[in-house]
């Protein structure tokens, strides 16, 4: 098992980290801050969260790059497996570049590494995935995922893609297998959310707003009958 | 927003106003315009949209693409700072541990409180939900009639501009001609299940939304809002001239800087400040109502959080508006020798009868809207369409299994966010990846409608706040103990939302999205507090020994302290709360201005 947690993070912090995420699996993310009254067994003090992160009032003017507020989290190998995986989830066609074109690792980067509790769940399970992931791969093929040539990649993204159902007497293997998938299927939906937010990604999705108009527009008249709705 | 500190307070104020949301934002701007001189206690820090506002600020440009955290709960470039679920240095504590028993107190310490980011959804009360005892026996009945609020909303429509159509539905009052400004065309999956709808019953009509589709009349209304007083209207017209229509793009909950939506900071507050006659200390977080031994409302005394040093200031009348609970949590800190269960709470009552929305949601996906070409869809960022109650008569001749009503939010359009892609496993055959997957995700996005029932709530015994016995804020001020319980009203009135929608989803083709609906309404509902209507703790009556306000917002037992917030609604109809508690501020506004010129305060 590779250590899931790099250098750059020291092991108090790591530490911290892996409890709130325990802590969060069981309530409410947003409830993360509630500390419990000793006198009363019934009563729940609903405090906030005052850990670290950008705060109740942030500059929300300003232009944000994955690092910008908090340390990162991947060391070389994992950001490696993390762009080749982007890349791969989402190539480039014609429409827009692929996830890994556009960098999109270095979001899941600020992602993972995030001090919120909302993340937290997703930090063990990202962290822990690339870690997973190498270990299948040299199992397999004697060499980390990002060194594998693209025919090896596909067969194992293949094989990670779907989520197989659990075996009856699943061996250790099985399901370290299901837990990979698991990764991967997190892993491909922060891809998606993270490239489908870009400017690139917007334009290829079809998203046409956030731009001043003088007039709202209908839908177009063909679409509204292709639909079997009233052209107005 | 120009603002003056704790040490710049005059000593001839007529009335203090604490809090600066629609409630006080509506006190304030109907007081100042008066000529009434007035000064605002707001808790918060000072905010101004016009150069505050992150318009078009990319979801790439925030920190985890916007998403929410216990920081800014509902994403980045929401207009709440310094707010949401939890407030540092500000708990509150729940009485008990079920979720069922669970209150949600959202607090926005900031200049216009939660009119910033509110939804603006609009809509009147009808004639049935001011007498909602005598039509079912059930809560208690408000002591004024609809015709006696109805040129209130028509006043409130006008000043801060409401899109909508005159449908003529039961219990769906019309506003008077000319009023309502031209709702947007619908979109497409607006239109779609609206259609679809129809077929079972469900009548999809134009929302009502605090936005302007189209410039207000500054040449005319200002005379309408304001006859025979010319600085109100030089005012005025000024203020309206400087509100820009809608251009259809940008989430109104980031707040406006074109002021082309209602918030308290660009709407209610830039007049009232014009006038000179209002006065605003933010910062400045209100500990009690000073009482003198003649019972009435000397003035207040509030914590300047600048300094942590205590100020009190004082007027001739106060009026609260801090938002219902907050309110409810003053007047019970504001314990004298006349009150030592707290201003105006002869009774008892104050803190009683809690209310909120009850919230029950459920997806669809449409294999009808797959592929949608390219197309903007942003519009008036909110809804443009929604479904008002329509089941009246069923539940009036009892056959509902609970008592009151709810309307139904549809969200439908196209803005990208950190879930768009999520769960297309369950579409396409277990999940894939590559160049099939990211056609995927193309052809899906679009397809997914999300429906919210928001119904009505009727008040209990068992849903109240009390001052907990010992613990307090980072000022010291005792904080309140929330205690919280749903009737089987309000957990069928969930259950059946998950039902209709079901059946509109399925009507239109489509299949239930993501989690199914609930057998139970407790697995259905949300817990009390997450649709953010709270009301009541201080609800009007007809009977003094019976209600803690009159039907002019103002305390029984204090003549000079009023409550324009939503702490006197006697009932919680499924119309949300904003527009019914402005029309109601202006009335009670009208009431002290003339107890004022009477002499009588």
């Amino acid at each position: 098992m590779t250590t899931p947690f790099s250098e750059r993070l020291d092991r108090r912090t790591a530490i911290k980290w892996i409890a709130t995420a325990a802590a969060s699996a069981t309530m409410m993310p947003r409830l993360a801050a509630q500390v419990q009254a000793t006198t009363e067994p019934e009563v729940t003090i609903v405090g906030a969260y005052e850990g670290p992160g950008y705060g109740t009032d942030p500059d929300l003017l300003k232009d944000y790059a994955p690092g910008d507020l908090w340390p990162l989290t991947f060391d070389d190998q994992q950001r490696q497996t993390a762009a080749v995986l982007c890349g791969l989830i989402i190539p480039a066609d014609a429409r827009s570049p692929s996830a890994a074109d556009l960098k999109i690792h270095d979001l899941l980067d600020e992602w993972v590494s995030s001090p919120y509790p909302q993340q937290a769940g997703d930090r063990l399970i990202i962290l822990e995935g690339l870690g997973r992931l190498d270990m299948l791969a040299m199992s397999e093929y004697g060499r980390n995922f990002a060194e594998l040539g693209n025919a090896d990649q596909g067969t194992l993204c293949d094989r990670l893609a779907k989520q197989m159902p659990m075996p009856e007497a699943p061996t250790e293997a099985d399901q370290e297998l299901q837990k990979t998938q698991r990764f991967f299927k997190r892993f491909r939906e922060l891809t998606a959310g993270a490239f489908f937010t870009t400017p690139e990604g917007l334009k290829d999705i079809g998203y046409r707003g956030n731009v001043p108009l003088a007039v709202f527009p209908k839908p177009p008249a063909d679409l509204l009958r292709r639909l079997g709705l009233e052209v107005d | 927003m120009p603002t003056i500190s704790s040490d710049q307070i005059n000593s001839d104020y007529d009335v203090i106003v604490v809090g600066s949301g629609a409630g006080g934002g509506q006190t304030a701007y109907t007081l100042a315009m008066e000529g009434v001189k007035v000064l605002m206690l707001e808790a918060g820090r000072s905010y101004d949209p016009v150069t505050e506002t992150p318009m078009f600020q990319g979801l790439k440009s925030a920190p985890l693409r916007g998403g929410g955290t216990p920081d800014k709960p509902f994403g980045f470039y929401d207009s709440t700072v310094d707010g949401g679920w939890t407030v540092p240095g500000e708990p509150y504590v729940r009485a008990s541990k079920g979720r069922e028993n669970q209150f949600n107190w959202w607090r926005s310490r900031m200049m216009g409180g939660r009119t910033n980011h509110w939804g603006r959804l609009s809509f009147r009360n009808g004639q049935y939900d001011f007498k909602p005892k005598s039509r079912d026996g059930l809560g208690f009945d408000w002591p004024l009639d609809y015709k006696d609020i109805e040129p209130y909303y028509d006043k409130v429509e006008q000043l801060i501009g409401v899109y909508g159509n005159n449908d003529g539905l039961e219990n769906t009052p019309n506003s008077s001609p000319g009023v309502l400004l031209p709702p947007p065309a619908p979109r497409v999956g607006e239109r779609y299940v609206q259609k679809h709808a129809k077929g079972i019953g469900i009548p999809i009509v134009a929302a009502h939304r605090a936005v302007l589709t189209k410039r207000q009349d500054a040449e005319n209304l200002p005379a309408k809002l304001h006859p025979g007083n010319e600085k109100a209207q030089r005012v005025l017209k000024q203020a309206m001239q400087s509100r820009a229509a809608c251009f259809w793009a940008t989430d109104c909950g980031r707040g406006c800087s074109i002021k082309a939506t209602y918030q308290s900071t660009t709407v209610h507050l830039p007049p009232a400040l014009a006038t000179g006659n209002l006065d605003i200390v933010p910062d400045a977080m209100v500990r009690e109502v000073m009482v003198g031994d003649d019972g009435k409302a000397k003035g207040i005394l509030f914590v300047d959080k600048t300094t942590g040093k205590e100020v009190r200031v004082k007027a001739r009348a106060v009026v609260l508006a801090a938002s219902a609970a907050e309110t409810v949590r003053i007047m019970l800190n504001s314990r004298s020798k006349v009150f030592p269960e707290g201003v105006a709470n002869s009774t008892g009552l104050v803190g009683k009868y809690l209310m909120d929305t009850v919230g029950a949601g459920l997806q669809g996906q449409f294999p009808a809207l797959e592929n949608l070409p390219p197309m903007n869809e942003d519009g008036a960022g909110g809804a443009h369409v929604y479904a008002p109650w329509w089941l009246y008569k069923q539940q009036l001749a009892g056959d509902l299994n609970f008592a009151r009503g709810y309307h139904i939010e549809l969200r439908s359009g196209r803005p990208p966010d950190m879930g768009t892609g999520a769960g297309l496993d369950k579409l396409n055959g277990g999940g894939n990846w590559g160049q099939p997957f990211k056609e995927d995700v193309r052809r899906y996005h679009g397809s997914f409608i999300g429906f919210a029932g928001r119904g009505e709530m009727i008040p209990n015994e068992r849903s109240f706040c009390e001052l907990d016995p010992v613990v307090k804020d980072k000022w010291g001020i005792p904080v309140l103990r929330f205690h919280w319980e749903w009737s089987d009203h309000e957990l069928n009135q969930a259950a059946h939302m998950q039902k209709t929608f079901k059946d509109i989803i399925e009507a239109s083709g489509g299949k239930v999205w993501g989690k199914l609906p609930a057998a139970q309404g407790r697995d259905a509902i949300h817990p009390g507090g997450d649709i953010i209507h709270e009301v009541g703790g201080a609800l009007m009556g007809a009977d003094r020994t019976k209600s803690v306000t009159d039907q002019w917002n103002r305390t029984w037992d204090v003549p000079n302290l009023y409550l324009t917030d939503g702490a006197p609604f006697v009932s919680n109809a499924d119309k949300n709360p904003t527009l019914t508690l402005m029309a109601l501020a202006w009335r009670a506004s009208d009431h002290l201005i003339g107890e004022l010129k009477r002499g009588n305060i």
